[in-house]
């Protein structure tokens, strides 16, 4: 094996692979926040919204999570310019990205819900809270907290797939990655430092979650 | 008019009529027991009064605000009666404080500083000042329970409904609720309690209400109702208590 590693490109890149890991970085923190919103609204849609909603949430989460994201993805960028609704490769792979957590957190969030004692909802009802402010202040938070670990994951999923927006050429770090080897042909080497970027950025990520995480639910309120 | 009008109320889950034509007048200050075997109704209709269930005829009405299924009579109905539950039922991601203030910030529009007054107080008055910032899970049962009362008063309803406050404490915490509740009726608080406590029932209570198959079956003062006994149902309720 007479191969020999030739790191010395790195240099001469490091503003693409920058530009690319900012890209990709800016992708998953708006994607999860807007994608968390949605799926918060399609929860509480799904599990506890008004009969005629249900099906046509439940409609969308099944097609989003019985399709490829790529499909998805090639549907709003390309489907949709089509018949007339252009939108930017960034755009585009946001809108992507967010209808698709939107669907997969929607039944995580879902789940959650779903395990609050009767009780929880009685009080809040007995307490003179309307069912929406019910949810909001009193079901949202412990059920968030109960799936936290299962939504956190879905989101790393997301940003590992996000991936390929390249394909549209939204300039990622996986398009940083392929455009960089498509210069120099250290395919290996390329894609060793795009591995170790994504696994660096994964673990950022998830430790950015548990800290949000202990933001938003106050110490020892796991309970029921 | 009475505080409480509960005028020929059915209630039926499926085929099986759980209330069966209940008419009860309550007034102001009075402390009502509501007593009888499992599955006599009694829990289903103090949960009618407060519209967590809904009723298949008759009709309910507490100081004027009557029940009906939509949001705006069903909140202002909810503001005259606080209702307890046997399981607290407290918001545990809230400390102490916080679970009695929210109700007051969300459906008042309190202030958040005179809720938080508001709040303390209702906390000393319970005797837990000093569980302020407390979460539930670091409360013992009768103290989750004393909390949840302060967290009803502080929405200063006309009535309370008890719903077996002490069925789920171990026996050494039951003293510190009733003892609640009983200064509660001291100060003039109407009370409708489903309970088990019995002498609880006759020392406090102005009249006990025996329930039995969906029908009030027996009512009048504690002496009445429990030294004298006048149905056979009745009796043997109250024999086999002991």
């Amino acid at each position: 094996m007479g191969y020999v590693f030739d790191y010395s490109w790195l240099g001469q890149y490091s503003g693409v692979l920058i530009k690319g890991v900012w890209l990709t970085v800016w992708l998953i923190l708006v994607g999860a926040t807007f994608g968390v919103a949605l799926g918060v609204a399609c929860a509480w849609a799904r599990a506890l919204g008004p009969m005629w909603l249900r099906p046509i949430v439940g409609g969308y989460v099944e097609v989003i999570r019985n399709t490829p994201f790529l499909i998805q993805l090639f549907f709003i960028f390309f489907g949709l310019a089509s018949i007339g609704f252009q939108f930017s490769e960034t755009t585009a792979a946001l809108t992507a990205m967010i209808i698709n957590l939107g669907a997969y957190g929607c039944e995580i969030i879902r789940a959650g819900i779903q395990a609050t004692a009767k009780g929880q909802f009685e009080a809040g009802w007995s307490l003179g809270m309307s069912r929406l402010q019910t949810f909001w202040h009193v079901v949202l938070i412990p059920s968030l907290q109960r799936i936290w670990p299962a939504l956190s994951s879905q989101i790393v999923i997301l940003m590992l797939g996000s991936a390929v927006v390249s394909q549209i050429a939204a300039e990622d770090l996986s398009y940083a990655a392929d455009f960089i080897q498509s210069r120099n042909f250290r395919a290996f080497e390329t894609y060793i430092v795009a591995t170790l970027i994504y696994l660096a950025l994964a673990i950022l990520l998830r430790q950015l979650l548990k800290g949000v995480g202990w933001l938003l639910f106050p110490k020892r309120s796991a309970a029921r | 008019m009475s505080l409480i009008e509960i005028t020929e109320v059915r209630k039926s889950f499926g085929d099986n009529e759980v209330l069966k034509g209940i008419d009860l007048n309550v007034e102001p200050g009075e402390v009502i027991a509501i007593i009888g075997k499992s599955g006599s109704g009694k829990s289903t209709l103090l949960r009618c009064i407060n519209g967590l269930e809904t009723i298949n005829a008759g009709s309910i009405q507490v100081a004027g605000a009557q029940l009906a299924t939509d949001e705006l009579h069903l909140k202002a109905l909810r503001l005259k009666v606080g209702m307890i539950f046997q399981g607290f039922n407290l918001f545990p991601h809230k400390t102490a404080g916080q679970n009695v203030m929210l109700s007051q910030m969300v459906v008042k529009k309190t202030p958040k500083p005179e809720a938080e007054a508001m709040a303390k107080k209702m906390l000393d008055r319970v005797g837990l000042g000093h569980k302020f910032d407390a979460y539930p899970d670091e409360l013992s049962g009768g103290q989750q329970q004393r909390v949840a009362i302060a967290r009803a008063l502080a929405m200063q309803p006309v009535a309370l409904l008890c719903d077996e406050v002490t069925s789920a404490l171990d026996p050494e915490l039951v003293q510190e609720v009733l003892a609640v509740v009983k200064e509660l009726a001291a100060e003039g608080m109407t009370l409708l309690m489903v309970t088990h406590e019995m002498r609880f029932a006759r020392d406090v209570c102005s009249r006990v209400v025996f329930m039995h198959m969906g029908r009030v079956h027996e009512i009048g003062p504690p002496d009445e109702v429990f030294g004298d006994p006048k149905t056979p149902e009745l009796r043997q309720f109250l024999g086999a208590q002991h």
